[in-house]
């Protein structure tokens, strides 16, 4: 579904990313795990066509999208729920979502609409509020409802746990696995290795702009090196 | 002191001059609201699409209530134009690149407004402007208040479009949040564009409207820009609304500041609000807190 190859990228002189190959196939969930600043959210950036290719080759359902500008890759269904939100705070929840499918799933946008509130009943509460003003969950539901709104062929979710309260991040993962149980293929980008070793099929693990690390969830979890990866002890 | 019946005429004659700063203050709040940029050059354009409408009449004989669709439209395409190829890809992405760009702009523009037609001021002549329409005891311009009856219907097409359709929704979520719109597959680029064009394309409807009643010469947007940057700040910037009853409180002030003061003085009282605006409410009447 997505292929990476000898994936290079970074900022200004800073070489960020520095040869990374990795796969998500049809129906997984794949995470990238990883301290902060190691580049997973470079890594993001670079998928959705935001931050540019410096080398390397990026193949979405066989097709290369890694010069494809940001706007053709939501249109080819690869959708990113970035880290922060970055919802639109002065707009409301129903708008935030109706934008979600401004390039694609337009002439469904009513049923799709319906199927994110019955996923979230709290945002069809909360519809014409203006979504700044909603909580910290809440907004992290919009952002995937947005998401949802594209009609994703594949999710990118960046720190989806990132700043939920314990509660919460069980109700996020949890979330997360309904997505993928209606074939949904995810990659899941986070800091919390333990629950996202749970929910993933397969995991890498993401050191100074490479992979450290590799394999089946179960692998990976039971590896000595995670600890020093992650870590650095 | 005057009768109520002169007070009321300078009060909807305020009104209708309001209306058509409020046209010009639109686009100027637009393009900041959106795109965060002063666009200095919005003078120069408003004199360029005032030198459309005579051009249009005394070449093509088209008047100016028939060319506010064409010439709408040829300023839009105008607008995104030099936003996308010349403003946005200069500016690399600083604020004050995208200043002396517009600034530049303008310079150019006047100037080569004046080595073409010189500094001559110029109208469109004929009996257009004198023409009036008796409203009880008032005596009100026709032109004008045609122009106080378009002015409000853009003002309330634009409120639509930016409420109501997906590129409207575009442009406010551009606004406020760049990176989270490139994820739902919005190009700002494009936005910001056509944001640039439909303030362009209100500065080409105002010049329509102004020039039965006006004079032109390559230098005339500047006094209508300088009250513009008044009645964005009294609006707050960045809102419609605020542009919109900014300009009409602006419009009915500088009127009765006029028949109060004298001609000559009317205008005092709109830099008095620019004033009292500045130190008691900086973020405008409508303008959201910083």
């Amino acid at each position: 579904m997505l292929e990476i190859r000898g994936l290079r990228a970074g900022c200004g002189g800073v070489e960020v990313l520095r040869g990374l190959d990795m796969a998500v196939s049809a129906g997984e969930i794949v995470a990238v795990l990883g301290a902060n600043g190691v580049g997973k959210t470079t890594l993001n950036k670079v998928l959705s066509g935001v931050v540019p290719v410096r080398a390397g080759e990026i193949l979405f359902d066989g097709q290369r999208i890694d010069r494809a500008a940001p706007d053709a890759i939501v249109a080819a269904g690869l959708i990113h729920v970035p880290e922060g939100r970055k919802i639109f705070p002065n707009m409301s929840v129903r708008e935030n979502l109706e934008l979600g499918s401004y390039r694609r799933g337009k002439p469904r946008r009513a049923r799709n609409l319906e199927r994110v509130f019955a996923t979230f009943p709290r945002l069809r509460e909360r519809m014409a509020q203006a979504a700044g003003t909603l909580s910290g969950g809440e907004q992290q539901m919009l952002a995937i409802g947005r998401g949802m709104m594209a009609e994703p062929r594949l999710l990118i979710l960046d720190e989806p746990s990132l700043g939920l309260s314990p509660l919460l991040v069980e109700e996020m993962f949890a979330l997360i696995r309904r997505l993928n149980a209606d074939g949904l293929p995810i990659l899941l980008v986070e800091q919390n290795v333990v629950q996202s070793l749970e929910v993933a099929a397969r995991a890498y693990i993401l050191e100074n702009g490479q992979f450290a690390l590799s394999g089946t969830a179960d692998a990976v979890r039971d590896n000595p090196e995670l600890r020093r990866a992650y870590l650095g002890m | 002191m005057y009768s109520l019946a002169i007070i009321a005429e300078a009060v909807v004659n305020g009104l209708m001059t309001g209306a058509a700063y409020a046209l010009v203050a639109l686009g100027l709040t637009l393009v900041y609201g959106v795109l965060h940029i002063v666009n200095f050059a919005h003078g120069a354009l408003l004199t360029c699409a005032m030198f459309a409408v005579l051009g249009m009449e005394q070449l093509l004989g088209i008047g100016p209530y028939a060319a506010i669709l064409p010439l709408a439209l040829l300023f839009y395409g105008l607008g995104y134009g030099l936003q996308r190829f010349v403003i946005g890809p200069s500016s690399h992405g600083e604020d004050r690149n995208t200043l002396l760009v517009t600034l530049g702009l303008s310079i150019i523009l006047e100037n080569a407004l004046l080595a073409a037609f010189r500094s001559d001021t110029r109208s469109l002549g004929g009996e257009m402007g004198f023409d009036v329409v008796e409203l009880g005891p008032m005596l009100l311009s026709r032109p004008r208040l045609v122009g106080c009856a378009v002015a409000l219907l853009v003002a309330a097409l634009l409120w639509l479009l930016l409420a109501r359709t997906d590129t409207g929704r575009a442009i406010r979520a551009v606004a406020k949040e760049r990176f989270g719109a490139q994820l739902s597959g919005i190009d700002p680029r494009h936005i910001f564009a056509v944001t640039f064009g439909i303030g362009c394309a209100c500065l080409a409807v105002a010049a329509c409207l102004l020039l039965p009643t006006f004079y032109v010469n390559p230098r005339v947007g500047n006094a209508f820009v300088l009250v513009a940057f008044t009645i964005v700040v009294l609006g707050g910037m960045g809102s419609v609304t605020g542009a919109l009853l900014g300009g009409l409180i602006v419009g009915v002030v500088e009127s009765l500041g006029g028949l109060l003061l004298g001609e000559s003085l009317g205008q005092l009282g709109i830099f008095l609000i620019f004033i009292l605006v500045l130190l008691f409410r900086p973020t405008g009447l409508f303008g959201a807190r910083a």
